[in-house]
């Protein structure tokens, strides 16, 4: 990411970060696998798993002690889902990471996406080995809002300078 | 790589330079008409899709457009375009810059909780903190801003917020940010200031360490003396989360129990002022107000060039004047802040400061009275060059002695120097300060 806006403190190697990566895989996915997704709608990750779901993406919660979120079927883990999965995002302390990533590679998905805080370094090399793209310590929604969406609307520093035509919103 | 460079969010290279964004930051020419000029969108409220994306908006689960007291698509370009050139991670417009710093305020405070603030601030500011803050049961302790050792001395279990002026009002004191926000952030509390009179074209303070930056953007923003309004602009990297603010990580029994922090992260803070603080005071900024500021962050960086190049002549030539006892510009060799505005203010110490005429209060009447080109009025930051006496309007609710801690004598001169013709300027003043010497 280039200077502006500042992102939040990361140590995070920049590659992980990089927008055109992470527009690219925004725009190329359609069903996103929360790993830790919570049924409570003031938690943040059930924001984010409505917020995607809104935004035409096929949301599958990953949650072993949960029957439905969100009105979806929950599994308890990735293996355990019938339907192909492009991203698989993270919700989930970083010592679980490297075998969420494991699964990940193992069922194909094509991108692995750790949210704000969730930093494993094990995590990314698992995953990118196995042929994903990944993506750390960012969040799907405000990256999604940010670049494809309407996050603007609300004074928000998105970074994006254009004198072109916006499409119609998403 | 052969396609057109989309902005810097797209392509992830070297940032657009400043000017390109006070042009274009904050605004994507709109998908339904292409207008190039960011339209007024002059609505109270917007249309539904549906009733699941009205309750999504209400519930800040999607970003929507609700209702213009707390969001408007024209009001949300001069946000964003004021963000990204001071580098925050998004801002939030208001009626007035009163307004934005009292919200600012309000949002993080509560009852109880002590604020340690510089003594040479605005007038309006002082007795905002000084009666207002204390009705609503804030304690303000006040500092010599230009003292390190008083602001740590002011330090107490329960202060939450430092708080000064990049350049003060009217003494012309340069805030040693680094050092202030380092103090701060010892006891876990941010640093704001307002910004007003540098803007981000002479200082970006949040490069600095300052936390939250408020602006009027009646001055030096919009530039030409047109409109009322102020904004609030934040690092994003102030840990809210750190124990010590449960008003703004804590479940917040104003939104049905929504923890701001944690769900919206560094977006949290300027989340919970939109949505609540903005909403509850009510002080939103007109949509056409905000069109005029964006066309005034067009040409912020000419203007000030201009203005600070102008103020520069004007205290050369002032300092210079056998009427004149001192001259208080940062910009002059001589100031004591000359080597703090060479660390924060590289690009010129602003177009506003204060000088003494000889002959005090009566010589200061005169001089003012024989001016046909400087207007004589309570604002600054105009594109016109505007002269005040401190002491009888902007400050004359403060008392002699916090009159003198704020920085303006009985017979000092503030002036705001704008982008006429610099000789000219000094012609003016020149006839009036030969005036103010006439024994009558």
């Amino acid at each position: 990411m280039a200077t502006h806006p500042s992102p939040a403190p990361s140590a995070v190697d920049p590659r992980y970060q990089d927008p055109r990566t992470i527009v690219d895989v925004l725009r190329s996915a359609r069903s996103v696998a929360i790993v830790g997704l919570s049924p409570d709608e003031l938690r943040a990750s059930n924001f984010i798993g409505f917020y995607l779901r809104r935004h035409g993406y096929q949301v599958i919660p990953v949650n072993p002690k949960e029957k439905t979120i969100l009105g979806e079927t929950s599994y308890p883990s990735l293996s355990q889902i019938p339907v192909p999965v492009d991203i698989v995002d993270v919700f989930r302390r970083p010592e679980a990471v490297p075998a969420i990533a494991r699964e990940a590679v193992a069922i194909g998905a094509k991108a692995l996406w750790l949210q704000f805080g969730v930093i494993s370094p094990e995590g990314a090399r698992i995953a990118e080995e196995g042929g994903l793209r990944v993506i750390m310590d960012r969040c799907m929604k405000v990256e999604h809002a940010r670049h494809l969406g309407r996050m603007h609307w609300l004074g928000f520093n998105t970074g994006v300078v254009t004198a072109r035509r916006a499409r119609e919103l998403v | 790589m052969n396609e057109r460079r989309r902005g810097e969010g797209e392509e992830g290279t070297r940032a657009y330079g400043f000017d390109t964004r006070a042009v274009h930051a904050g605004q994507r020419p709109d998908p339904y008409t292409g207008s190039r000029a960011v339209p007024i969108f002059q609505t109270t409220s917007y249309v539904f899709e549906d009733p699941g994306s009205a309750a999504a908006y209400f519930n800040l689960q999607e970003y929507g457009n609700t209702y213009t007291r707390i969001m408007n698509p024209t009001t949300a370009a001069f946000e964003e375009r004021v963000a990204s050139l001071e580098g925050g991670v998004g801002a939030v417009a208001f009626a007035s810059g009163l307004a934005a710093q009292a919200a600012a305020f309000f949002t993080m405070l509560a009852p109880g909780d002590h604020v340690v603030a510089s003594s040479a601030l605005y007038g309006g500011t002082l007795t905002q903190l000084k009666h207002l803050a204390r009705k609503l049961s804030l304690e303000v302790a006040f500092v010599d801003p230009d003292d390190l050792s008083a602001w740590r001395s002011a330090l107490k279990p329960n202060t939450k917020l430092l708080y000064g002026e990049v350049i003060g009002n009217p003494g012309g004191n340069v805030l040693d940010l680094a050092a202030v926000a380092e103090i701060a952030h010892g006891i876990g509390a941010p640093l704001m200031v307002d910004s007003t009179f540098a803007t981000p074209y002479l200082c970006r303070p949040i490069e600095h360490g300052a936390d939250i930056v408020v602006h009027s953007a009646t001055k030096f923003i919009g530039g030409h003396g047109t409109s009322i309004g102020g904004i609030v602009v934040e690092s994003g990297r102030f840990d809210w989360s750190n124990g010590r603010f449960a008003v703004v990580a804590e479940p917040s029994p104003a939104y049905h129990g929504l923890a701001f922090y944690e769900t919206f992260g560094m977006y949290g803070y300027l989340m919970k002022l939109r949505a609540e603080t903005l909403r509850d005071l009510g002080a939103a900024l007109s949509p056409f107000n905000a069109f005029l500021f964006l066309l005034g962050l067009e040409t912020l960086s000419l203007r000030m060039a201009k203005h600070v190049e102008n103020a520069l002549g004007v205290a050369a030539f002032l300092s210079q004047h056998p009427a004149v006892e001192s001259v208080r510009y940062s910009g002059l060799p001589s100031s004591p802040y000359h080597g703090l505005a060479a660390k924060y203010l590289p690009r010129g110490g602003g177009s506003i400061f204060v000088f003494d005429i000889k002959g005090g209060r009566e010589a200061g009447r005169r001089f003012i009275d024989a001016l046909s080109l400087w207007s004589h009025l309570a604002n600054v930051g105009d594109a016109k060059s505007l002269v005040i006496h401190p002491a009888s309007t902007t400050h004359r609710q403060l008392s002699d002695e916090e009159l003198t801690a704020a920085g303006a004598g009985p017979g000092s001169i503030r002036l705001s120097v704008g982008i006429e013709t610099l000789q000219d300027l000094i012609d003016d003043l020149d006839r009036g300060l030969c005036a103010s010497q006439e024994v009558s």
